[in-house]
Order: C-alpha cells, then structure tokens, then sequence
C-alpha cells in the first residue's frame, strides 16, 4: 500500500507508454499496481518465478510458454521491467476499429497482425520463423498430455501441417499461419477487457 | 532537555490523571462485562468524519480537473464467462479436430490471468472506497486540500500520541493479568469452582485485550453459541480473531508450542485450563493430533476447541479451503464467521509483508476495529459424507454468511505450487471438445 498519488512519477516515460501502448493512464495505474503486486521481493523487476507463482497461470497447459512470450525480447533475457510488461500486454487490448489507416506509422501493437504475431511465437519456440512439425507436436502434447495416445497425436499434428503448409515444406510459415486463421475472429479471441 | 529534566514529575503526574481516570473506565466495564456504549458513539462519529473526508477529496480533484483514483473493487479486466467448449465451438477455419486457433484461448485465460487472478488478490489487502484517514490506504494523496492535511495531522496526534499509548498499556495491563491470575487459578485443586474462576478470569482478561485494540465487536445469533464437546471452526483473518471469539465464549486453543515469552504465557495458561498445544514434531504426525484432539472432545466437561481450518491468514474478502483434519473427527462442529468491516482499518495480517510486532502496532494505531461475528447453527457430518465435502458445506455456510466469496483455492497456495491435478483438468476439458469434434463435425 502507500501513496499511490506519487505512482505515476514513479513510471518513467509514462506519456511514451500511453503513446505506444494506447492504454489511458488509469489503465497503467492499475497495470502497476498488478505489477507491484506480483514483484513479490520489491526488485522493481519481474522474473519466471514472479509468472509462475500465479497458481490460474500454473494450471494453463501452455502456461509456461505464456510466460516465455514476456521474456522474449532477447536471447537470454530474464527480467521484465514495467514497461515490457504494459507492452506485451497490449497485444490484447481491443483493436481500435476507427483507426485511420496511415501507411506511414507503424502498426500498433494490438493490430489483427501483431496480435498474430504474438499467438504464432507461442508455437514457434526457436524463433526461426516457422512452425515445424516438431513444435506443432510440442504443443499438441502441452494441451492434451495424458489424455491421447502419442499415435493421435502424431496423426492429429500431420493432419493439421497438411492442411494448412501450402509450400509443402513440412512447416508453418507465418504467412500460411495468418491464411489458416483467416476466418477467426481474432480481434475478439485475442482481446481483453480492460475495465475504465 | 533541561525543561525535561526538571519538570519531569509533573509530566508523570499530569500522565498519571488524565491515564487512571480512563483505564478505570475501560477496565472496571471489562471485568463487569458491561458496556457504556461509548466505542459505538466513537464509531459512528468516524464514519462520518470519513465520508467528510472523502468528500472533500472528490470536490478538491474537480476544481483541479483531475481524476480522483478511485480503487475499483471489480477489478481490472472484465472477465467473459465463456467457458472451453463455448468459444472453441466457434466456426474457424480448416475441418479437422485441432485447430491451430485452439490455443487462443487458453493464450487469453492465460494473460487474464496475469492481469488478475483470483488467489493473488486474496492474499493483498483490500482496497477501499472511502478514505479513513490512514495514509497506509490512500492512493489521492495529491488531492489533499489544507484543511484534510490539518484533519489528518490531527488524526496522527490523536493515533500515535494519545490512542497508541493508551492501547499499549491496556494490552500490557490485559496480558499481565491474565499471567497472574491464570497462575493463582492453576494452583487450585481442580474442582467447580477452579472452572468457574478461569472463565471469569479469561473473559476478564480477554475483554481487556479487546478495548486495548478498540474493538467494536457485533455478536449475531448467540444461542448458537459452542458448546463443551464440540469444535468451533471460523475463517481466519488476523491473529485478532482468537481475542475476539474468545472474550465472548471460552474455548480450548489448539496451536504449536513456542519458545520464549509466548511459549511461558502457553504454560501458563495450560494450567488453568485445558488447551492443547503441540510440540513442532508432533504437528506432523496426523494420527497423533487427531487422537488428541478426539479425546479432547470425548470428555464433555472440557471446553470447545477452537481451529482455523484455512491455515493461514486470508484478506477476509474470501473464504479458502478448509483443511479436512478437523472435519474428520466424530463431534459437533459450531460454524463462525467473522468479517471485518475494512473502513476502519485493515485487520488483514499479510505474514509474508508485515512481522507480528509491526502488525500489532499497524492495529494499534489504527482507529478502530469493527466486526461482526455470527454464531452459526451447529452442523453435524451426515451419513455417506466424507470429510473434505463436510469441511466444503461448512464453508459455504460460512461464506454465505459473512457475505465472502467462497472459493475453491487451497490457502496453502500462499506459499506452495499448484498441484498437477489442475493441469489435468484443463487439458481434459480440451481433450473432450475435440473428440465431440470428431464425432460430430457437422455442428462446427
């Protein structure tokens, strides 16, 4: 607890936030207190263990690649400051629907695009840009373990790569990714609800 | 220094008059067990201090245009009650069983749950609505106009200069007593009248106690009140809650053996009546602490056993699971409830922030205490009940009660990882949807 009046001098570069992030003050208020709420040890900093104490986290199958998607900035990143946090967070905040369309500034983090984005490094672990069938079976197994034999999975994860891999490179680009997803109404999957 | 130095009998004296004249009007009501009535009067006129307060605040931040921080007891993010098969039902791309657009949902729960969760809150203290003039709980405090900052300066007086002191002496007063007289009573041959002075003097001592803290306790459904033979289980909140329950009924205490000035006031009180502490390893041994817990209750001239059966101390917005030891032994169970009304005062002891020195303190300083406690009908487990639904139904009773929430989540996950089991869950419910999936495909 304490004074909170003083929060936002806390926030370094708060305007750039609310710039790039699109969400209102009110809102990063909140997000900071939640920040500082799971910053059990008062480092000023998030790590894995910070993520991983949140028990509804733990219990989600890909709960750990979740967590991995905040620590993805570089190589072996392994701390996630406040404005990491807002901004990972804002792939999920609802796309503005009267957005004008400019080609000149860049695509805001919560656009249909970067939404995809952020759901196709969940299923790309090694980064190289594609879903390999292996990864595919990774995930596959994270949300099903027990309940299938490895025989369906494996059929399950050949199905799907046969589907959608159009160049037949036994792998996902994200193009052929964003074209399978074409009917999904991702603005709405993909977004929460942030109160005020 | 040296106004002090010379003057310093005077001190004592003007001290000695205006500290003798209250302490005999806290402490002759408490040994009586009646009550002038003044803490409600005290009570009321805060609340509407309170509102002023707040008042103030609002209009101070329209004139500057600013936005008041208005802590929202909803929380941040507007969960969809959507569940698994709902939204996966949804027509997507692509025929066969998995698709890739599965892991969306799970991808949102997840940062949802990042966002707010359920269990993390409980164990943060609650936010309030109005101010009450404590800066440990104001998030405007930018806002403060002149005459709020003299209000609240007068506040910090009043707390730390007059109320705190006062408080400390009425514990050390309370505590002391209820040493000696424990100690007197423990020398009798046990008999009638050895019961009937320790539950005068423990009452005694107890309410004592409980004006050192100003508490304003509200006491519902009395005749449901414990009875010898049974347990009493209430939702934990605070170290407070034993003062509380027991300055209104007597109870057997049942807790680990400490060292040190605890541990002296455990053996002394052990000697006037039955509590039952335990030594650190036999906490562990579940056999053990059951059978003497059952032959306690077997006796019907020993006192109710008091248990927490949370296990720890949760924000008293919620109530956790109960653990099932106490469910499982053959005996009446009496529910309680006790909430706290958080306007006052955040009674709240978060462990892992605050040591127990501080947080008395924290309580100490505060204006009051306020809470309400309700004697629940005594319930008993029914036939082909096991114990961890009985412990489920007497949770529920008490959360309905109180007015919390009643929650599924162990309050152990306050310091332990989640079980496995929660996972399976999950990816059960997933593995369902997709072979409803195969059989019919025609409905997605």
């Amino acid at each position: 607890m304490g004074s909170r009046g003083s929060t936002l001098s806390k926030i370094p570069n708060v305007d750039k936030l609310m710039q790039e992030t699109g969400f209102s003050q009110a809102h990063i208020i909140r997000l900071h207190d939640r920040f500082r709420a799971l910053d059990n040890d008062e480092k000023g900093y998030l790590c894995p263990q910070d993520f991983e104490a949140i028990k509804e986290l733990a219990m989600n199958p890909i709960g750990d690649r979740i967590i991995g998607a905040f620590f993805a900035q570089g190589p072996q990143q392994e701390t996630v400051d406040f404005n990491s946090f807002v901004k990972v967070l804002a792939h999920f905040r609802p796309t503005d629907k009267n957005r004008p369309k400019e080609s000149t500034s860049p695509d805001p983090i919560n656009s249909r695009t970067n939404k995809l984005k952020f759901a196709f490094q969940l299923y790309d672990q090694d980064k190289d840009g594609k879903i390999s069938r292996d990864e595919l079976l990774q995930v596959l197994r994270a949300m099903l373990e027990m309940q299938v034999t490895e025989e369906q999975l494996e059929s399950i994860t050949d199905r799907t790569i046969q589907e959608s891999d159009t160049d037949r490179d036994n792998a996902i680009s994200f193009e052929e990714f964003r074209k399978s997803l074409d009917k999904v109404n991702i603005e709405h999957k993909m977004s929460i609800r942030f109160l005020r | 220094a040296n106004c002090l130095a010379r003057y310093w009998p005077c001190y004592v004296m003007l001290t000695g008059c205006s500290v003798t004249p209250l302490l005999v009007f806290i402490i002759v009501p408490a040994i009586l067990g009646v009550s002038f009535g003044i803490r409600r009067i005290y009570m009321k006129t805060l609340l509407k201090i309170f509102e002023w307060a707040t008042l103030r605040m609002e209009r101070g931040a329209k004139e500057r245009n600013q936005q008041l921080y208005k802590p929202c007891s909803n929380g941040i993010i507007a969960k969809e009650p959507v569940s698994l098969e709902q939204e996966i039902q949804e027509p997507r791309g692509g025929g066969g069983e998995f698709d890739m657009s599965d892991i969306l949902y799970f991808c949102r729960r997840g940062v949802e749950s990042i966002v707010d969760d359920e269990v993390t809150k409980r164990f943060t203290a609650e936010e309030l609505e109005s101010w009450n003039l404590l800066t440990r709980s104001n998030y405007n405090l930018h806002h403060i106009s002149a005459r709020l900052t003299v209000l609240w300066g007068l506040g910090v007086l009043i707390r730390y200069g007059f109320l705190l002191p006062l408080r400390v002496t009425l514990a050390v007063t309370g505590v002391g007593l209820l040493v000696v007289l424990t100690s007197i009573v423990g020398w009798l041959p046990n008999s009638r009248m050895k019961k009937y002075l320790s539950e005068k003097v423990n009452l005694m001592c107890y309410r004592i106690c409980v004006r050192a803290l100003t508490a304003i306790i509200t006491y519902h459904d009395s005749d449901n009140k414990p009875k010898n033979g049974g347990i009493c289980v209430a939702n934990h909140t605070s170290p407070i809650d034993v003062l509380i329950l027991a300055s209104d009924g007597c109870y057997s205490m049942v807790g680990q053996a400490h060292g040190g000035l605890m541990g002296f006031i455990q053996k002394t009180l052990v000697k006037a009546c039955p509590h039952i502490w335990f030594e650190r390893s036999e906490v562990k041994d579940r056999h053990l602490v059951a059978k003497r817990l059952s032959d306690h209750v077997a006796d019907k001239t020993k006192l109710p056993i008091l248990i927490f059966p949370e296990g720890t101390c949760i924000n008293n917005t919620s109530v956790m699971m109960f653990k099932k030891g106490s469910f499982e032994i053959d005996c009446t169970i009496y529910p309680v409830a006790i909430k706290y009304d958080p306007r006052f005062g955040n009674a709240f002891w978060n462990s892992s922030k605050f040591r127990m020195v501080t947080y008395l303190l924290h309580m100490m300083s505060s204006w009051a205490v306020v809470c309400s406690v309700w004697y629940l009908p005594p319930m008993k487990r029914e036939e082909g009940e096991d114990a961890v639904q009985f412990a489920n139904r007497v949770k529920s009773a008490i959360a309905r009660k109180g007015g919390l929430v009643d929650l599924l989540w162990d309050g152990g996950l306050k310091r332990s990882k989640v079980k496995e089991v929660f996972k399976e869950e999950q990816q059960k419910l997933y593995s369902k949807v997709l072979v409803s999936r195969q059989e019919d495909p025609e409905h997605s």
